[in-house]
This record gives structure tokens, C-alpha cells and sequence, in this order.
């Protein structure tokens, strides 16, 4: 095996390592840590880039790299899959990391302990969810990054943080007994853990096993959507967004993504064949996404605070997700993944940059402070806020006023920036369906959801114009804020990275749809690690791919294969 | 045996459920903890109930006489897991207590 094929391990290997240094080194506080986060972040950015041309190369036939670890084969053993999903999300995983990392360079790593070593481990967490094959190890890795998270939310301290933490902890501890409860009911169906596996063992389940696992699939899908923020189950988020400290939450911007991202891999794998959206079955996404839709656009609309207003985003882009891939037959899904990347980055800046724009204004203005005292929204006086950082850029008001109209524009979906096209896709995509649809219920879900989209996007734009104007073109004095330009830097390198979403739109929809084509042709997938052979000892490359005779049959006893080579220590470099 | 581990996983499931939904803080720890020990023995259970039967060596009478191994590498694992997170909830808890001088969860009393 050549190093690129171990290359897979290395964006969870990478992040662990790093976090273990750190803590060895005293994770507290230094340069020495510091420095560490931004090299571990630079080379995954590096890394995921790698591991996104592999995935992608053949275009639309692009194979489903395997990796098994420790050489047991994928039915007994852990596996890793890389597909051009996975690749995709750990792309947008590595980017909003290093934008986020530079960010927090600034002051914020400072606000609090260990914010280096929690980071890396949250990127331990996301990284193998996106590329575990195996149901039970993406529960161990939401652990992972939840358990990450806690101590991020809770990053800086204060009373708002503690509280929201609180609750945050609580809901998400219940969501992951759920989340082990549906894995479990799932084995006890189907008897396996690898989703491959898993999803081969379906069409032969019994009327008994079936309800089994339908039951453990609702459950697994109640604790998905706890993480992704649905309606009844997401009034957690806006508050612990708001009260996170920004770099924090613009990690966290990825982090309902998660749940999104496995409800769309599973929901696609375990749907039986023949079938193309198993998620509009129950037309439970496409309710709850609506009402998420909603719920969040008022919210924003009654948000006192930016940062508030920048949580109930998140919903209403988590909203449009589920409620889109709800509705709409395969061809929406391209649309919705392109949404997701635009989406993810915009309101990871949007965050960053309510912490540049508001700074030395909260106190500034009495009167809006008395408002916001009036809704229980308490700002931390905390050191970390009166501490300024570095040089000012001039004309720093004219930059964030631009900043925050792309955020804007990008936000409501109106034209020029990526928010648009990818709106427009997907109302496209869908207007298609609601005229050329099969069922005519399918057609009315379709109205319906272009309804809301056109909505939100309004109400977002009113929300954010408000807000604008609030901030840019206040009736007192104000000073500008001091900025410094790592600060400055990472945010208007996320909506760069928007822009060039827009301007190179042709060829990321052409990814994102090839993405659909490879996620809808699930025997793929299913082939590609259930076939995959042991790697035979001793033997080179070359001589383990002519002889496939390691395949282990599914009964057929399969004796523990020699331990292997250690995975070479370049591959994590 | 079956009914016997139903009711166990059940009454801590209710009363878990019942302790979360209560105002105190404590009452919420205690609560997930309860649901944790439901989930752990409904994961074994899952791998069917076999009274006396070894995972590995001693299979006089084939794979059906064996217990199966993996639930009970499943349950080390979330008890693992949920262990640690309640000690997290813990000192969190513990800091809103600090902070707020309250451990009722929304850090004030319903009066106030």
C-alpha cells in the first residue's frame, strides 16, 4: 500500500495526536500550543484537500476508498469509507477549523483552559464521524465531539455560558441515550454494525425483524435530529450559539451539519432498492423542516442580539436541509448540498464577525442595553472583553459594513453570492418536481416549501437590515472597534471562499451533483467495503489486489488475520 | 428472566424520564443516570438474554450456545462514556451552582 491509501486515518490520527502533546506539554496556555493547533489545522486542511481530489477523481464513477483498520475484514472489524460526501464535509470540516483557529489566535484561545487540545479533539470527533463505516464507532465519535464541545461552550465562562451549557449538556446527554438505544435495537435486528453490512441485511429481515428495525432506524433518526436542530427538539441551540464564544461558534456551525450529514448517508444506505428518497417516505422532514423553517425565521426577526439572531439562522439553514431533502426526489439533493457548504460558511462568519462589529459598542449604547436587559439577554463583562488585540486596520467600520452585506445577501439568498445560486437550485429543482412530479402529494409538498423559502429569505433580509443598521449606522457617536487583521483575515477569507463558490458555480454543482449520483448508487458503496480483501501479510500491492481470496463469506469462519504492518507514521504527517 | 429485565429497563427508564423533566439540577443527574443504566441493559439485551453461557471457547454446542460478545463490548463502551459525561455535568453543574447561587436548572427560582 502506498502512503496516499493510508492518507484516510491521518484526519483522525493527526488531531488525536496533537491534542495528547498538548495536554503532555501543559495544554493551558503558550506558544508552544498554540503553534501546535495551527500546524495540526494547516496540514488537515491540507489533508482533506488531498483526500477531497482522491475521492473525486473519475468524476461521476469515482470509487468509495475502504480502509480497514488493523486488516480484519469490514465485517468484523472497524472500517473507514471515503466517499466524495465525506470528503466534502471533511473539506468544509478543515476550512471552517482553520478560519476559526486563526481567529481565535487573536484573544480567544486565552479567554479560558485547554481551548487548543478541546479543539483538536472536537476535529477528532467531526472528522471520524464523516469517515467511520460503522454505526457504533459514528455514535463513539459523536461522543467524542460533543464531549468536546461541552467544554467549548462552556469556553470563556460566565454566567450566560454556564446556563446555556447546562441545558445544551442535558438535552444532548438524552439525545445520545437515544442515539445508543436505536444502534442497539438496529444490531439486535440485523446483527451487525456496519452500515453496509446493515444495509445488505435488510431485504432479508422477517415481518419481526423489520419492525425491529424500523423502530431502532425512528429512534437513531430522533437522536440525529436533536443534533440537527429540528423544530420541537432544537430550542437548545439559539441560546448556546449565542452564548459561545464566536470562534466556538463557528465550529459549531458544522456541527449541526453532523446530524444532517447522517441522516442523509443513512437515510440513502438503508432506503431499499428501487426506491430513491427514503427520507420523503413519512414526509416527517419535510414537516419538521418547515416548521424549523418558520420557527427560526421568527426568531431572527425577534432577536435583540446579533448573535442570537446568527443562532436562529443556523435553524433556518438546518431547517432548509431537512425540510428540502424531505420533499424532494434525488435531484434536489445536489441543490441542498450546495446549499450546505454556502450555508456552513456563511454563518460561520457571520459569527466571527458579530464579535469584530459589536466590540465597544454593547456598553456604548444604554438604551439598547436596557432592552436587552428587559429580554434576559446578559452580557459578560469578562476580561477577555475589555483585553484588545493587536493593531486596528483603518477603515475597519467600511470593511465589516461590507463583510456583514455579504453575510447578508448570502443569509437571505439573494443575488450576487453562492446564498443565491443555491437557493435558486433548489427552488428550481423543486418547481421541476411540483410540475413533472409522480404524486400530486408530492407536488403540493414541493409549493409548500418553496412558499417558506421565499419567506425566510424576506424575513431573513429584514432581520439582517435591522440588525445592519442598527450596528453600522447608530444615531450616537461610537468609536471604531479595534481590529486586528488575524481577526479581519479568517472572515474575509470564508466569504472569499463564497464568492469563489459563486463565480466557480458550474464546477462545484457539477461535484455536488456527480456527489448525489455516487450517494444514490448505494450498492457502491455497500460493494466497496463489503468486497474489499484483507490486505494479505507480507505480500506487496500489487500481489494482494490480483488475489482476492481474502474475501471472507458472511458465515464462513474467518480465522484473525496476522496482525499487520503498523500503519506508517508518514501517513499522519 | 425476559419480564424480569423489561420492568427493570422500564421503571428506569420512567423514572429517569420523570427525574430529568424535574426543576433541580441534582434531580437531573440522577435522572441520566437512571436512563444510562436503561440504555445499558437494553444494549445487552439486545444481544438476546442466555443465562450461563460463555462469548468465546467452551462451544460444546455451536454458535447457538454462545452469548453474544458484542452488546457486552457495546455496554463497556457507554458506560464508559456516560460515565464521564455525567462527571462533566457534574462540575458544570456545580459551576451554575457557583454562578448563580441556584440548582435550579434555569440558574434562578420560579418565583424570582
Amino acid at each position: 500500500m502506498s502512503w496516499t491509501q493510508h492518507l484516510i486515518l491521518a484526519p483522525i490520527l493527526l488531531p488525536m495526536v496533537v491534542a495528547g502533546l498538548m495536554l503532555v506539554i501543559d495544554g493551558r496556555s503558550g506558544r508552544t500550543t498554540a503553534a501546535l493547533g495551527v500546524f495540526s489545522t494547516f496540514a488537515l486542511l491540507f489533508i482533506a484537500i488531498v483526500l477531497l481530489v482522491q475521492a473525486s477523481a473519475g468524476g461521476a464513477q469515482s470509487a468509495v476508498q475502504v480502509y480497514q483498520i488493523g486488516n480484519w475484514p469490514s465485517r468484523l472489524g472497524i472500517v473507514l469509507a471515503l466517499d466524495r460526501l465525506s470528503a466534502m464535509m471533511l473539506a468544509l470540516t478543515a476550512l471552517l477549523a482553520t478560519a476559526a483557529m486563526v481567529f481565535s489566535l487573536a484573544r480567544w484561545h486565552k479567554a479560558g483552559s485547554f481551548f487548543h487540545p478541546l479543539f483538536q479533539v472536537l476535529l477528532v470527533g467531526l472528522n471520524g464521524a464523516f469517515l467511520t463505516g460503522d454505526l457504533f464507532n459514528l455514535f463513539v465519535f459523536f461522543e467524542i465531539m460533543l464531549a468536546a464541545s461541552y467544554g467549548l461552550a462552556l469556553h470563556g465562562s460566565g454566567h450566560a455560558r454556564v446556563k446555556a451549557g447546562l441545558h445544551y449538556i442535558a438535552v444532548n446527554l438524552v439525545a445520545s441515550s437515544a442515539f445508543l438505544i436505536g444502534v442497539s435495537l438496529i444490531y439486535g435486528a440485523t446483527g451487525s454494525l456496519n452500515m453496509a453490512d446493515i444495509a445488505s441485511r435488510i431485504g432479508d429481515l422477517d415481518a419481526h425483524g423489520a419492525m425491529l428495525f424500523r423502530v431502532g432506524a425512528a429512534v437513531l433518526g430522533v437522536a440525529f435530529l436533536v443534533k440537527a436542530a429540528i423544530w420541537p427538539l432544537g430550542f437548545w441551540l439559539p441560546t448556546t450559539y449565542a452564548a459561545a464564544g464566536p470562534p466556538v461558534a463557528a465550529m459549531f456551525a458544522i456541527m449541526t451539519k453532523v446530524g444532517v450529514y447522517a441522516i442523509l448517508r443513512l437515510g440513502l444506505l438503508f432506503s431499499p432498492d428501487g426506491q430513491s428518497n427514503v427520507l420523503a417516505a413519512s414526509g416527517l422532514l419535510l414537516t419538521g423542516g418547515v416548521i424549523t423553517i418558520i420557527y427560526g425565521m421568527l426568531g431572527m426577526l425577534a432577536s435583540q442580539a446579533m448573535a442570537r439572531l446568527a443562532g436562529f439562522s443556523v435553524l433556518v439553514s438546518s431547517g432548509t436541509l431537512l425540510a428540502v431533502m424531505g420533499a424532494g426526489n434525488a435531484n434536489v439533493f445536489s441543490a441542498t448540498l450546495y446549499y450546505l457548504v454556502s450555508s456552513t460558511l456563511a454563518i460561520a462568519a457571520f459569527f466571527m464577525l458579530i464579535e469584530l462589529a459589536e466590540r465597544g459598542r454593547a456598553r456604548a449604547d444604554d438604551v439598547l442595553a436596557v432592552t436587552l436587559e428587559a429580554y434576559g439577554i446578559v452580557y459578560d463583562e469578562d476580561s477577555e472583553d475589555s483585553r484588545e488585540a493587536g493593531a486596528a486596520v483603518p477603515a475597519i467600520l467600511a470593511i465589516l459594513g461590507i463583510a456583514f452585506m455579504a453575510c447578508a445577501l448570502l443569509l437571505s439568498g439573494l443575488p450576487p453570492l453562492s446564498g443565491f445560486i443555491a437557493k435558486f437550485a433548489m427552488l428550481d429543482a423543486l418547481l421541476d418536481q411540483a410540475r413533472n412530479g409522480p404524486a400530486p402529494g408530492s407536488a403540493w409538498a414541493a409549493w409548500l416549501l418553496v412558499a417558506t423559502l421565499v419567506v425566510s429569505g424576506l424575513a431573513t433580509l429584514i432581520a439582517m437590515m435591522r440588525a445592519g443598521i442598527r450596528t453600522f449606522w447608530p444615531s450616537f457617536e461610537r468609536e471604531a472597534p479595534r481590529v486586528s487583521m488575524i481577526e479581519l483575515g479568517p472572515v474575509l477569507v470564508l466569504l472569499a471562499l463564497c464568492v469563489g463558490l459563486t463565480i466557480q458555480a458550474g464546477p462545484a454543482m457539477r461535484f455536488v451533483r456527480h456527489t448525489t449520483e455516487q450517494l444514490a448508487e448505494r450498492k457502491l458503496y455497500m460493494d466497496a467495503v463489503l468486497k474489499k480483501p484483507v490486505v494479505a501479510p507480507q505480500a506487496s500491492a500489487a500481489e494482494a489486489s490480483a488475489s482476492p481470496a481474502g474475501v471472507p463469506g458472511a458465515q464462513a469462519p474467518v480465522t484473525p488475520p496476522p496482525k499487520p504492518p503498523p500503519p506508517k507514521k508518514e501517513a499522519s504527517r | 428472566m425476559e419480564p424480569v429485565i423489561a420492568i427493570a429497563i422500564g421503571v428506569l427508564t420512567g423514572s429517569g424520564v420523570w427525574l430529568v423533566l424535574r426543576p433541580r439540577t441534582f434531580q437531573v443527574i440522577v435522572g441520566l443516570s437512571l436512563i444510562s443504566y436503561a440504555v445499558n441493559l437494553f444494549i445487552f439485551s439486545m444481544g438476546r438474554l442466555r443465562v450461563g453461557a460463555p462469548t468465546f471457547t467452551g462451544s460444546a454446542g455451536g454458535a447457538n450456545a454462545l452469548a453474544d460478545p458484542v452488546p457486552q463490548a457495546l455496554v463497556l463502551t457507554a458506560i464508559v462514556i456516560s460515565f464521564a459525561m455525567t462527571a462533566l455535568l457534574l462540575v458544570v453543574t456545580i459551576a451554575s451552582r457557583g454562578l448563580t447561587g441556584s440548582d435550579h436548572v434555569d440558574g434562578r427560582e420560579d418565583g424570582l
